[in-house]
């Protein structure tokens, strides 16, 4: 089973970036070649800007770890969101993956949107060359580029028809669905509170579960609210995707960015928001828009661009039953649950899914506000408005997804006279909200990414920025490292057929308990056990032909308890066997009878030797023994 | 063996007023609360009296589940809720709790202020009902308390019509409300898991029927509606606002497109554009075509169909009037058929079921003349048509949605007795099933198996796959599996008979006999051992027989000969007293063998 799998695009930010028309500026950046290097094939490969060195090239990205599982054997992958599954196509297609993966309805359509618009950015700027040599000289170059994590893994992208082939094997699940494994396992998806659809998962056996607690939030936002409860008393927490702006307050941040964008406007400068085609961006448009008009600024054009534009904003619409309860209220009435489509209407957000699509250039005016992509600035329209804006004081680039640094994200257009804003808004529980959750949902077992125990490397003096590892047994992972969590199976639930189950008579060993010896047929079919009676395979004739294995199974009893001795001797002289001799030993009694035969009794057990021949006398004393002890 | 015990309150044998009592495992839940067109008195609503003669039923029901915005399948709950004081927990999907309190409210209007009645629910009662509902999505595991559990499943009948599974413990029961088995132009097919339901409770409206090809009846419909209008009639289709009417809309619409035809279609007002406005945000409720084009052109966004304006109805020539309510009971489309049925060039088509005593009911009936309470009679000249375009399972989708989820027995709801009768002769016979098909107010009680749940303790259930090799089991041929049932209370737990002794606190006691037998063999022990080997994996087929040591071990019969190089062995056989027949059949061999032969 497979939790997620999420691309890592930050890599791109190694690579230059890809204007929409050829840009003379980043043609013209010098080559940098590093001075103990001889080999001529790095030529071309390498290029400085403002002394930071960016491979020229199509950018690349670094998929999960593979070699340590074989994507064949994958029975199921599990998808928390639209934000973790960017890799899917690198993991389902031509590895040989036979599994099924689950995800939320929402999960699958926005998950499709931000496939194909990655896709569609990195095609509609194709570039020639593909870089490697630099990968063989890693130790020769400048920071960052020297502490890329495995770079000859970088993948290029995957193609449109991978992505359609991979988000064919997504089976919907809603959420509190029971999805069966095999039989053997359950999973649900419950709410997490953190964008459209988004889920974390409960896997569950008969008496155990493990919850995998990823991309939560408990603020309130457009998605449905987080479910808490199913999440409680589990014997493992896997908990994972929490904030990457743990010293901001995304409300701050939201307020600082509506400042700086009415203030750019105010000063007739334009703002350029770099975004992702669904999430905050739908609250950035209601936000922003009432700013807007309290500021007297209703006038102002919004403008969000993205290949899948139209669809973003139509799917958020038609998602009710994935949103919160004042959104869903609404198309009770019957209204659309996002302002945004009311923006559309009355013209005040316009969307195109390019620059160069009809109708942009002659609507297009300024000052204005532009949302578009890609947040990385390697790639996608936002690179053209950078190359654009970037001289002008005026204008402003606000930088609200958190998942790249700002500056890192602007290195390749330095020198820039434009202004930047860095305003990260993550939904995602920061540390205190995930200890105060982990307290309340009390795990047996913690499971948190190894950077989760320790303050971050930017803040060594936060405490606070870490998972409480008090009173409750944490395991910390890393990447590519083996754990094994800490769940022992010990019984599993199977049904029992009523008829045998009335055949089955208990003998009661203490007040309250029942024992009862069953020998029975076990039927498996699909994980699933049902015992049933044990079919007879008819009489067996003849004595002396020994019965099958099993069929001595049927009448056994188990024999417990102290044997009386006292009892035992007298029930021999009833029976005749008058020469018994009692003798203590070290852990019991030793009765001799006569000749060789002799009887070994221990608290726990009773042995009796005896000569073959003495068949019958053998057996009226094993008669007269299991007379004097109980069994079951 | 436990019972489930079903009582309709309506829909019994019946169409119209679906409400179904619902008994497991001491849960009541009330599947549907509609109301009956067809009456104009206290018939309309269910007898809750029966549920609770005085008392307040909150107690009694745990749930009530509505299965979608139809009437006669809702009609009832703001009378339930705030008349009769249900207060408990209502579940129905999202589409439905937005759309039926709007059908409510219109029905509410036609009663009260157009036929004058009082002593009706009022408009404040049904939003105030309508507050009371919980929205549950498709697949969705409700847990309504601690046992009973709800799913639902698309049903495909109208926008946000589901199926429901209720369960309790092991007991299950599937109920489908109305449903449709084939996918039609705006919605998708009904589909349910093989959930192996003990009932399986089914509407069966058209039990008899085996609809012709989808496309034949549009085909039909379309050049009955051109042929009408070609001779300058006027066409009326009375329909309910929401449901067929947007499924004919798509149609009309687009053959309107296709043949380029000018004559007007209108819609009644008011509803229209907010009923289509619903198709529009749950559009995940429609089919996969429809929502795979919503961004670029939305189905709901007709091109040539206008609203109507009263004045229209004067207007000479041809036109196409889509009227509510569907059945001809009140309404604007019984307005305009009072008004254009005299007239033969003009035509009705009635696109779905009418019940008893409605209008629409007379006219299908081949009535020539109607009439109506104020001593008014209507002639009939214009052509009256059916077309079934009503969204229930035909026959043949009954017996598929039966294949599909494999219940132990099914019981016949909404439908009429006698063709009922005939579909329950099927059913029986085509699957080998129990088929109910109970009255109004009549119990039926169906006896279900229970089941039993017990713990396995996992070393046992392992040990036994051990035993066979990790072979992969045969879902046919069972096993043997053998342990110690422990019962403390109401657990139940099978384990090994070490781990059970455990469990009870108590010791086992171990009986073990050691028999000596002589045997001559001048070989070496070692060689005697192996020779003896071979002789009891000959007699013992089927037991492993294990040589370690110098000792033979069968289960837990040890075998050991000692002796020097002469002839003289005693081999020592031990055995436990659980293996009694065992050990002394092993004995028996050697006793009786002397010596062993080389």
């Amino acid at each position: 089973m497979m939790l997620d799998c999420g691309l890592s695009v930050h890599t791109a930010l190694n690579f230059l970036p890809l204007p929409l028309v050829p840009s003379s500026r980043l043609l013209n950046l010098p080559s940098w070649m590093p001075r103990e290097s001889e080999g001529s094939q790095l030529e071309g490969e390498l290029k400085e800007c403002c002394s930071r060195i960016f491979v020229d090239s199509a950018p690349e990205f670094c998929p999960p770890l593979d070699k340590i599982v074989d994507y064949s054997e994958l029975d199921v992958i599990l998808i928390s969101n639209y934000t973790s599954m960017l890799a899917l196509p690198f993991i389902t297609e031509r590895t040989g993956f036979k599994g099924v993966v689950y995800a939320t309805e929402p999960t699958l359509q926005i998950g499709r949107l931000y496939l194909e618009e990655l896709v569609e950015y990195i095609e509609q700027t194709p570039k020639r060359n593909q870089a490697k040599y630099w990968k063989e000289v890693l130790h020769l170059l400048p920071s960052p580029l020297c502490d890329s994590f495995k770079p000859r893994s970088w993948k290029q992208l995957y193609t449109l028809s991978d992505v359609q082939a991979s988000l064919s094997r997504i089976k919907v699940v809603g959420y509190d669905e029971k999805r069966d494994v095999y039989g053997a396992l359950n999973v649900t998806a419950v709410s997490s509170g953190y964008c459209l659809g988004s889920s974390n998962w409960i896997i569950s056996s008969d008496y155990e579960k493990v919850a995998y607690v990823s991309g939560s939030s408990t603020l309130t936002t457009h998605p449905r609210p987080m479910d808490q409860n199913v999440l409680k008393n589990c014997n493992v927490l896997i908990l994972t995707g929490l904030t990457q702006t743990p010293t901001v307050n995304p409300d701050t941040m939201l307020g600082e960015l509506c400042m700086a964008v009415a203030a750019t406007l105010k000063a007739n400068g334009s703002v350029l928001i770099p975004c992702y085609p669904s999430g905050v961006v739908y609250d950035l448009f209601e936000c922003l828009s009432s700013h807007l008009d309290s500021s007297s600024l209703s006038s102002i054009p919004m403008y969000f661009i993205s290949p899948v534009a139209d669809m973003s904003l139509g799917y958020s619409n038609i998602l009710a039953e994935w949103l919160s309860n004042t959104k869903q209220n609404k198309v009770y009435l019957p209204e659309e649950p996002f302002p945004h489509a009311y923006l559309v209407k009355t013209g005040r957000l316009m969307h195109y899914k390019r620059i160069y699509s009809d109708g942009f250039s002659t609507d297009f005016r300024q000052p204005c506000v532009v949302f578009c992509g890609h947040p990385s600035l390697r790639f996608g329209d936002a690179v053209h408005f950078i190359e654009l804006w970037g001289s002008n004081p005026l204008h402003t680039v606000i930088f609200t997804e958190p998942d790249f640094p700002y500056l890192d994200a602007l290195a390749p257009f330095q020198p820039l006279a434009m202004k930047a804003v860095h305003c990260p808004i993550d939904t995602s529980l920061n540390f205190t909200q995930a200890n105060k959750l982990i307290r309340e949902l009390k795990p047996s077992t913690l499971v948190v990414p190894n950077a989760y125990t320790q303050a971050p490397s930017a803040h060594p003096h936060r405490s606070d920025l870490v998972i409480d590892q008090e009173s409750r047994y944490v395991i910390s992972v890393q990447r590519g490292e083996v754990v094994s969590l800490a769940v022992k199976r010990h019984t599993a639930k199977v049904d029992l057929c009523p008829i045998l189950a009335d055949k089955v008579s208990g003998c009661e060993v203490r007040p309250g308990v029942n024992l009862a010896t069953i020998t029975a047929g076990l039927l498996v079919k699909d994980n699933q056990h049902n015992i049933k009676e044990w079919a007879d395979e008819g009489p067996s004739g003849k004595r002396k032909k020994l019965t099958r294995p099993e069929d001595c199974l049927r009448q056994l009893k188990y024999e417990w308890g102290n044997l009386d001795i006292d009892q035992f001797v007298q029930k021999l002289n009833q029976e005749g066997i008058k020469d018994a001799k009692v003798e203590r030993s070290n852990t019991g009694f030793i009765i001799h009878l006569e000749e060789d035969t002799l009887i070994q009794v221990d608290d726990k057990s009773t042995h009796i030797y005896c000569e073959a021949a003495d068949r019958q006398l053998r057996l009226k004393l094993r008669n007269i023994l299991m007379q004097c002890l109980n069994s079951f | 063996m436990t019972e489930i015990k079903v009582i309709p309150l309506g829909a019994g044998q019946d169409v119209g007023r679906s409400c179904i009592l619902l008994q497991m495992g001491g849960k009541n839940v009330m599947l549907d609360c509609g109301m009956h067109m067809g009456y104009n008195d206290d018939r309309r609503f269910p007898d809750f009296s029966f549920i609770a003669a005085e008392g307040p039923v909150t107690s009694f029901i745990d749930c009530v589940i509505i299965s979608h915005f139809h009437l006669d399948h809702c009609g009832a709950l703001p009378y339930l809720t705030e008349i009769v004081g249900y207060s408990g927990p209502i579940y129905m999907t999202h589409p439905t709790k937005a759309i039926a309190p709007i059908l409510l409210e219109d029905m509410r209007k036609i009663t009260v202020e157009k036929k004058g009645e009082a002593n009706f629910f009022t408009s404040q009662m049904i939003k105030d009902c309508m507050k009371k509902v919980t929205a549950v999505t498709l697949h969705q595991s409700l847990m309504v308390d601690g046992q009973l559990e709800i799913k639902a499943y698309y049903a495909g009948h109208v926008l946000g019509a589901a199926m429901f599974r209720i369960s309790v413990g092991s007991q299950s029961v599937v109920y489908t409300g109305d449903y449709n088995m084939t996918p039609d132009r705006h919605l998708g097919a009904a589909w349910i898991d093989k959930c192996r339901p003990d009932v399986l409770i089914t509407e069966s409206t058209y039990a008899t029927t085996i609809r012709d090809s989808k496309r034949c009846r549009e085909r039909d419909f379309l050049k009955k509606v051109v042929e009408c209008i070609d001779r300058g009639g006027k066409v009326l289709i009375p329909v309910f606002a929401l449901g067929r009417a947007q499924e004919l809309c798509i149609l009309l619409d687009s053959h309107w497109e296709r043949m380029n035809l000018k004559v007007p279609i209108f819609f009644a007002v008011g509803l229209t554009e907010k009923a289509n406005n619903y198709y529009k945000m749950f559009i995940t409720w429609t089919n996969q075509n429809v929502k795979k084009t919503f961004v670029q052109r939305n189905m709901f966004d007709f091109k040539h169909i206008k609203p109507f304006d009263k004045k229209y109805e004067e207007n000479p020539g041809a036109m196409v009037v889509f009227a509510p309510p569907g059945m001809l009971h009140a309404g604007l489309s019984l307005h305009l058929f009072k008004k254009w049925a005299p007239y033969e060039n003009n035509m009705v088509i009635m696109p779905g079921f009418c019940v008893v005593g409605t209008v629409g009911h007379k006219i299908l009936n081949g009535a020539k003349q109607i009439e109506f309470e104020n001593r008014q009679v209507v002639d009939v000249k214009m052509s009256v048509e059916y077309m079934s375009f009503s969204a229930h399972a035909d026959a043949k989708g009954i017996m598929q949605l039966i294949q599909y989820c494999e219940p132990k027995n099914v019981l016949l709801v909404h439908g009429e007795a006698e063709k009922m009768e005939f579909l329950r002769e099927k059913i029986k016979q085509e699957f080998k099933l129990e088929c109910y098909m109970p009255a109004n107010g009549e119990t039926c009680s169906i006896v279900t198996p229970y089941r039993i749940s017990v713990d396995v303790s996992l070393p046992l259930l392992k040990s036994e796959n051990v035993k066979h090799n990790a072979l992969p089991p045969n879902p046919k041929r069972p096993r043997v599996i053998h342990g110690v049932l422990v019962m403390k209370e109401t657990a139940l737990c099978l384990m090994d008979v070490d781990e059970a002794c455990k469990e009870a606190g108590i010791n086992r006691h171990i009986i073990r006999f050691t028999s000596t037998v002589r045997l001559e063999d001048p070989s070496p022990p070692s060689k005697t051992a192996e020779k003896l080997l071979k002789l009891f994996q000959e007699k013992l087929q089927g037991w492993s027989v294990v040589l370690t040591d110098g000792s033979i071990s069968v289960e837990s019969v040890l075998v050991k000969i000692e002796g020097g190089e002469d002839e003289q062995k005693n081999v020592y056989v031990s055995w436990t007293n659980q293996d009694e027949e065992l050990g002394s059949y092993i004995l028996d061999i050697l006793q009786n063998m002397g010596h062993v032969a080389s």
